[in-house]
């Protein structure tokens, strides 16, 4: 492993780029989190599952849960903003959409640079997490 | 050597845990996994106590070096009402939240690198997938008993492997030359640029498929395996290992998060409380480390996780 000592080394400008949008992304989406929250406990908005309720189902298996309380899977949750308990999915939402908008900066970084092998492995890991996210993968329930 | 200070802290946050562990409230957690009608607790207390007891396993999960989702699942699902559906979901989430929140800093030293992380970012997120969406389909006793057994494998794995802090990589091989998977960083405590590149990346990458699959189905975080993996057999610096791990995390916890979001598997009475409280203890174990460095923590957390594995592999096996 050869060391050098000419000056500290700077990460590539999109390594820096994705850093700034990670940072406030994440803050973001963590600022998000706590104010829905508190809204959530608050009772200002009225949650889909009464909270007095909500420990008689986290017991149960997923498949239980959602059978019981009618609690929406897949993006049915965008239609309940307005519950309680379904604002603090936006902050949720930020956080794991996050990686998906910081890729974009180095799919065009990377294309820009003509290291295409990098292009497109940027570009196929959005095409996966937006699978993930698009909610068309089922798991059979137990 | 640990001081007389330090060993105070320590018993302060061993006190916090045990208290925590052996309050009486666990005792309503036992027994199957079915509805109770009437709730003999108020639906604050589980929430509320759920909130310290992550803060506390953020400072510990800091002092010990591992993630906060290989602490959270097994203790959680171990001494909490949950279902093992939504621990691991929230499990992801604290993992995915941890990694967000360290990764920019992390990134910008040089810490944490893009060369290295994106091709084993896309084998493991997609295996992610494969590996949620296995763990929600598979009985929970089954994924209770191969939780258990990961759990006691990390311990071992934990105790036993000594990571390297400068590999050497006398030979760069064919899969890492073609990704350029190599890099320079400034070694902040000498000032010196250390390069470094990476060898046996095919086994590395081919070993990323079953740590992908692992993380998605347990909802554990990686960082346990990712570490020995980029360090150890691809020879990667340990600060790049640890840094690029970190990171890594952000990307594949999102594919599975994604998988147990969508799946109904998030309940914010259970995830937010859980997401701020190691949040707040991280940033609390990061102030206590820079002024100790008590290695018994290190201990305590591979004994506390042989507890929760075995409890786990028991609970699976029906008599535990």
């Amino acid at each position: 492993m050869a060391q050098t000592s000419s000056g500290p080394v700077k990460a590539p400008p999109e390594q820096i780029k994705y850093a700034d949008l990670l940072y406030y992304g994440a803050w973001i989406g963590i600022f998000l989190m706590a104010i829905t929250y508190a809204v959530y406990v608050t009772g200002i908005l009225k949650p889909l599952i009464p909270l007095h309720e909500v420990p008689n189902y986290w017991s149960m298996s997923v498949h239980d849960y959602l059978a019981q309380t009618g609690a929406p899977t897949g993006w049915g949750w965008a239609a309940l903003l307005h519950r309680g308990d379904y604002l603090n999915f936006i902050g949720i939402a930020v956080l794991a959409l996050m990686t998906i908008v910081c890729y974009f900066i180095l799919i065009s970084a990377y294309s820009k640079k003509k290291d295409t092998a990098y292009m497109v492995i940027a570009i196929a890991e959005v095409v996966v997490l937006c699978v993930a996210a698009s909610g068309l993968l089922g798991a059979g329930g137990h | 050597m640990i001081n007389r200070k330090n060993w105070k802290a320590i018993g302060l946050l061993l006190f916090l845990f045990l208290s925590l562990v052996s309050s009486p409230l666990w005792a309503s957690t036992e027994g199957p996994a079915v509805p109770t009608t009437e709730s003999d607790v108020a639906w604050w207390v589980w929430p509320l106590v759920l909130f310290f007891f992550c803060f506390i396993l953020g400072i510990i999960a800091v002092l010990a070096g591992v993630g906060g989702g290989v602490l959270y699942v097994p203790l959680v699902s171990g001494f909490f009402p949950f279902h093992l559906d939504f621990v691991r979901g929230a499990g992801l989430l604290v993992a995915l939240a941890g990694a967000l929140a360290a990764g920019p800093g992390l990134l910008k030293r040089n810490l944490a690198s893009l060369r290295l992380a994106l091709p084993v970012a896309l084998i493991a997120s997609s295996c992610a997938i494969v590996g949620a969406m296995l763990g929600l389909a598979l009985p929970t006793h089954i994924i209770q008993i191969c939780l258990g057994g990961t759990i006691i494998g990390i311990t071992a794995l934990l105790f036993f492997s000594k990571n390297v802090e400068r590999p050497t990589v006398t030979k760069q091989d064919a899969v890492g030359a073609a990704l350029g998977m190599q890099g320079i960083y400034t070694e902040a405590s000498s000032g010196e640029n250390v390069e470094w590149k990476t060898h046996r990346t095919l086994t590395g990458l081919i070993l990323f498929i079953v740590i992908g699959v692992m993380a998605g189905m347990f909802g554990l975080g990686a960082g346990w395996a990712n570490v020995p993996v980029l360090n150890l057999l691809m020879g990667a610096p340990l600060k790049i290992g640890v840094g690029t791990s970190k990171f890594l995390l952000s990307i594949t916890d999102t594919s599975a998060a994604w998988v147990y979001l969508n799946q109904g598997c998030v309940i914010p009475l259970i995830a937010i409380p859980s997401i701020v409280g190691l949040m707040l203890g991280s940033f609390m174990g990061v102030r206590i480390l820079a002024v100790a460095k008590p290695k018994i923590i290190r201990y305590l957390v591979i004994v506390t996780l042989l507890f929760a594995g075995t409890k786990a592999l028991l609970k699976g096996l029906g008599i535990g």
